[in-house]
């Protein structure tokens, strides 16, 4: 118990949130980089998802991507790019993060755009809609769950990865874990831990909000659960 | 390798540092299989503990509602842990023992598996499951010889999916010192970013996942026979 008591000890003093390179510091960091590595993947993903899907295309090429990138560990990336070019800090991190983004990105929003009735895309096209128009007030719309799967997936494992820069040098929230690791220190290690735990948590949770705010229609109400594709359908 | 040659000093800096190097492989080669060897236990033991605590939680989830949302959702709750988070809670009572690292393993391990088991059992068809209440078949009788070989195309795929994932995972046991490969990654890193472990022991990792990917995949086709001809 007495770890607990340490823990909730060390987040009620006020000097350890606003320190140099205190908890505020390190909440900062770790939402910055989580922010700018799921907004980047997000950019090159989703547009690479509205073309495969509209055409077709790259299916195979999307399912092993999501494979592959399971099977690497992040840890193993975020080393291997500390010693190149690079290097390591927050910038590195922010790539290894960024590539770990794109494949849950692309994966949930190729599906979705799939799985939009065929039959509804070739009314639309045969009501005379050029293909951007089907894209953009058809294809899309009806996507849109399935895109909000893929980001909620890659923003929950980005905050959670985020943690590991720790290891190599890096800031966010993973430094005060490594730290208490390092000095045996169990009260910090039980306070760390519960704030990336919390704000991985929060995340998951704004961003099923803001699904059911930018879903369209009555189909806000009925979310699909986490898409997984199988390794099976392979 | 020509300056060396020549006699000429070398900096520090300029000391070569290949990605892949025979030499240092057979140098280390008894690390390496140590490494080697630990991730492997840690993988099979948190995989193994997880499909023994998985497949009666998913028995269990199928009897009420109630019980699988709650299941369900605890399990979201544990995925959405970061892996390091997950050490530090444990860590206050397991310590710098590789049961810290086998736990974590366990727990992620098991919400992949309990989702895939309780998928597999809901998808047999009741007509089934009534032939062979028909047919005199008792509960435990139906499970085994019934229920458990229908789904087991689903149950293999969460097993790939969960070995795959835990071997990426347990690479982070080196914050406790137990991370198997995970020790040789950051050794080099830690050892003035020597790149030739580094790069042997991430190329063993993405191996080994695709080892027991292949091997989960090759079970699950002699161990259901009947799902071969379809596809």
């Amino acid at each position: 118990m007495s770890a607990i008591g340490d823990a909730v000890l060390y987040l009620n003093d006020p000097l350890n949130w606003t320190r140099t390179n205190g908890l505020l510091d390190r909440l900062v960091e770790h939402i910055t980089i989580s922010a700018v590595a799921t907004g980047v993947a997000a950019a090159i993903a989703l547009p690479l998802a509205i073309w495969f899907g509209h055409t077709g295309r790259g299916g195979a090429f999307t399912i092993a991507l999501s494979n592959v990138s399971r099977a690497v560990p992040t840890l193993a990336l975020l080393i291997v790019f500390a010693v190149t070019p690079i290097g390591f800090g927050n910038r590195a991190t922010t790539i290894a993060l960024a590539l770990f983004a794109i494949p849950p990105i692309l994966t949930n929003a190729y599906v979705g755009f799939r799985e939009v009735d065929r039959d509804i895309v070739e009314s639309a096209g045969a009501m005379g809609m050029s293909p951007l128009q089907v894209i953009a007030r058809v294809e899309l719309p009806l996507a849109v769950p399935a895109i909000m799967v893929g980001l909620r997936t890659a923003a929950v494992q980005v905050v959670a990865t985020a943690t590991l820069a720790a290891l190599v040098g890096g800031g966010g929230l993973g430094a005060p874990i490594v730290l208490a690791f390092a000095q045996q220190n169990d009260g910090l290690a039980l306070a760390a831990g519960f704030l990336v735990a919390a704000l991985a948590l929060l995340t998951e949770v704004l961003l099923v909000l803001a699904a059911r705010l930018v879903t369209p229609g009555p189909a806000a109400r009925r979310l699909p659960r986490r898409l997984r594709l199988r390794t099976e359908t392979v | 390798m020509a300056l060396l040659a020549s006699g000429a000093t070398l900096l520090a800096v300029d000391a070569p540092n290949p990605w892949f190097s025979p030499s240092y492989i057979q140098d280390n080669a008894d690390t390496i299989l140590a490494a080697l060897r630990q991730h492997v236990i840690l993988t099979v033991s948190a995989v193994v503990i997880g499909t023994l605590i998985a497949l009666p939680l998913a028995l269990l989830a199928r009897r009420s509602k109630t019980i699988s949302a709650a299941i369900l959702s605890g399990s979201t709750i544990i995925y959405t842990i970061p892996s390091l988070a997950m050490f530090a809670f444990l860590f206050p009572y397991t310590g710098l023992t590789i049961e810290t690292v086998i736990i974590g393993l366990v727990l992620y391990s098991l919400v992949i598996l309990v989702r895939n088991f309780l998928a597999g059992l809901q998808a047999v068809p009741a007509d089934v499951r009534e032939a062979a209440i028909g047919m005199g078949y008792g509960p435990a009788r139906m499970l085994v010889f019934v229920e458990i070989p229908m789904a087991l195309p689903t149950f293999f795929a969460g097993l790939r999916i969960a070995t795959v994932s835990t071997v990426a995972l347990a690479t982070v046991g080196v914050i406790v010192g137990f991370g198997g490969l995970g020790n040789v990654l950051v050794a080099g890193f830690n050892n003035n970013f020597f790149r030739a472990p580094i790069a042997t022991a991430a190329a063993l990792c993405v191996l080994l996942a695709l080892a027991f990917d292949v091997l989960l995949a090759l079970s699950a086709r002699l161990l259901t026979p009947w799902s071969r001809g379809r596809s």
